[in-house]
């Protein structure tokens, strides 16, 4: 789950990693108010869960309080678009402020899972402020890395390691080692996948502190982190997804026209994969489980159709040893009780397969069987064509 | 011949008591296994299934034997078991659970590198060898006793492939799902290196995914050191970026972790990659035109 990047510096703020002074606004006379108390030159940045902000017009500076609500009024609102949230961009509702400071020096660093070693890893680099996948792409050597081992913690000579690798000497190495510790406690106290702070300066009078963060947390471990899972903010989030996800569903929108509906994270992809390789466009992923009983195909069903561009649906279930009988009951229920007219095109594998296509083809709806995952995709993507025809 | 699981295993069950342990224990016991017995905290001494329940997996271990277990208990327990099971002498641990915090699991990771004992998955089928034995949820009538080994990251569409080769006349010898997290514990490096040794292994499925570097890793290792024909298939080439498709590990970020890199990958280290889920069969068949 991603959070802003407020409440990520809130979050580090409380395993004592020094961040600027700053507090959220959600009006501009809010933000008004935050710049007064803050006093002085602040920056106005906008809240939205992707980065790429500064480049997009959703970061400025403002000199005096009545700037800063004037900045933020332009700011909140708007649609900011950025590499990172693709062309249709995200509305700005939230804005952070803080005191502006004078750089000295801009650094990387980073926590997350290093996938291939099975550890967590801390790397640091001297090209902060920086796109870090530019980096690792143009100048792999700029980023220095320590494998941490997960029972024992970032040793202090790993961080004051770090420290030195990245130029830092004196209380400025001190320093940054000790916000090196101090995010590794929070990446693990908050089973985080990724802390990222990027960059971590040091200012012209010398402090080290985090100036912006980003902070993934692990949704896996949510259910023991109550306080962190109250920092979801469902604007970010596409309502049908969101939706989805409250029926045990997974469900992902895309942009074409061929709905699907399959048991399994891999065979989704993959009928998705194939849809494509037949000429069609999949309308989204949908994985319905391993289950997939009647009131999981229901509310699948009444999701995937909840978007219009939707002109053709592939089921997909292999079964194992889920009925087919059953299966084909309660796609037949959920036809009939949500009146779908479009086309739909199943897929089954599992006991009783024999019995489950009877039942579909006898019940009188636009259902068509096939037999192999090949044979599916290329009738849905027929019919999707005819539908689509004008 | 098979790998990692036979005739000769014997099983324990963690999380015997639950639905889905109880239910796929019966299964593994219709399909031949070895069943030995269950673990469940706080119901030792009691049966379940016909199975005896032990309270500690150590208790088990000396009680039956066992050798082997698999684990269907929830996922904030899980890790646990895992490392219950490895400090047991369990040399074999099958993980099924879905949802294990990532930090539990690369503590768990770190716990039994330190002892003799192989992980499979978490959040993965399981392993079949057909005709002998299954620990996990692979349905045991697409399978047929064969000369292919597969190794996936997936469940239903590992079943996918599985039933392409059986509907071929193209057996297996053994079904691994290694899983979909981002951290597990046996590879598809693991699993070529079993497959490469096992005389009774003519060619190899590897099913992978968008996300990670896996694919990559084991492409470098199918050029070096496996000789028998190896099918590939990725899924996710029309997977969008930054987006997690289902499994934990399942995503492209910062532009790696892309279907085209792996496929590029596992074709140029001499891997017959198909575009297409429904070609898995026919490639496999094509590989070891003798077999059929």
């Amino acid at each position: 789950m991603k959070i802003h990047e407020y409440q990520a510096k809130a979050l580090l703020a409380h395993h004592d990693v020094a961040v600027p002074r700053g507090e959220p606004a959600f009006s501009a006379p809010e933000a008004g108010a935050v710049a007064r108390r803050l006093g002085g030159r602040v920056v106005v940045k906008a809240q939205i869960h992707a980065g790429g902000r500064g480049k997009g017009g959703g970061v400025k500076v403002a000199g005096d309080a009545a700037e800063a609500e004037r900045i933020a009024g332009e700011i909140l609102g708007m649609t900011l678009v950025t590499p990172q949230t693709g062309p249709g961009g995200r509305i700005v509702r939230r804005l952070l402020v803080e005191e502006a400071l004078d750089v000295a020096t801009e650094l990387y660093l980073g926590v997350l899972v290093d996938r291939s070693a099975g550890r967590p890893v801390m790397m640091a680099s001297a090209s902060g402020g920086m796109d870090i996948e530019a980096v690792a792409a143009a100048t792999p050597e700029a980023i220095h890395r320590v494998h941490v081992h997960p029972g024992l913690g970032l040793a202090p000579f790993q961080a004051r390691r770090l420290a030195h690798a990245v130029g830092l000497t004196g209380p400025a190495a001190r320093d940054a080692a000790a916000i090196m510790s101090r995010a590794w406690d929070a990446f693990t106290a908050s089973d985080a996948s990724l802390v990222e702070i990027n960059p971590l300066v040091v200012t012209a009078a010398g402090a080290a502190l985090a100036l912006d963060a980003k902070v993934t947390l692990d949704d896996n471990a949510l259910y023991r982190h109550a306080d962190l899972a109250d920092l979801r903010d469902p604007a970010e989030e596409e309502p049908l997804e969101t939706e989805a996800s409250r029926h045990a569903l997974n469900y992902i929108r895309l942009d074409g026209n061929i709905g699907c509906m399959v048991n399994g994270a891999g065979l989704a992809m993959a009928t998705m994969d194939i849809i494509k390789l037949s000429g069609g466009e999949p309308a989204n992923f949908l994985d319905v489980g391993g289950g997939a009983n009647a009131d999981q195909i229901r509310n699948a069903f009444r999701i995937l159709l909840s978007d219009a561009q939707v002109r053709a649906v592939l089921i997909n279930i292999f079964g194992g040893i889920l009925r087919c009988d059953v299966l084909a009951a309660g796609v037949i229920a959920a036809v009939r009780e949500l009146g779908v007219e479009v086309p739909v095109v199943i897929r089954m594998e599992g006991t009783n397969v024999e019995e489950g296509r009877r039942m579909l083809d006898e019940s009188g709806l636009n259902f068509t069987t096939a037999d192999t995952m090949g044979e599916a995709a290329r009738q849905v993507v027929a019919v999707a064509g005819r539908a689509s025809a004008p | 011949m098979a790998v990692l699981i036979d005739e000769r295993t014997r099983l324990l069950v963690q999380g015997l008591t639950g639905r889905e342990g109880a239910f796929h224990a019966r299964q593994a016991v219709e399909y031949g296994t070895r069943v030995v017995g269950g673990v469940t905290p706080g119901k030792g001494g009691t049966t379940h299934e016909g199975l005896p329940v032990f309270d500690t997996v150590a208790r088990a271990v000396r009680e039956t034997g066992a050798d082997a277990s698999v684990v269907f208990v929830p996922p904030a327990v899980a890790a646990d078991a895992v490392m219950e099971a490895a400090d047991a002498g369990i040399g074999l641990v099958v993980c099924i659970t879905e949802g294990i915090p990532t930090l539990d699991m690369m503590r768990a990771l770190a716990f039994i590198g330190e002892r003799d004992c192989r992980l499979v998955g978490p959040n993965c089928p399981g392993l079949i060898s057909p005709g002998r034995a299954k620990a996990g949820i692979i349905p045991g009538h697409i399978c047929r006793e064969g000369r292919v080994g597969i190794v996936s990251k997936s469940g239903t569409l590992t079943y996918e492939a599985i039933q392409q080769l059986t509907r071929l006349g193209l057996g297996q010898t053994t079904c691994i799902g290694i899983g979909g997290d981002p951290l597990i514990g046996t590879t598809f490096i693991d699993a070529l290196r079993l497959f490469e040794a096992d005389p009774a292994t003519d060619a190899v499925v590897l099913i992978g995914e968008i996300g990670g570097a896996a694919e990559e890793e084991a492409a470098a290792f199918v050029r070096d050191d496996v000789s028998k024909p190896v099918v590939g298939f990725i899924a996710g080439q029309t997977a969008p970026p930054g987006r997690r498709m289902g499994h934990a590990g399942a995503i492209i970020s910062g532009g790696q972790g892309t279907a085209a890199e792996k496929m590029a990958a596992l074709s140029s280290a001499g891997v017959a990659v198909v575009r297409s889920p429904s070609d898995i069969g026919a490639a496999v068949a094509a590989a070891i035109p003798t077999a059929s």
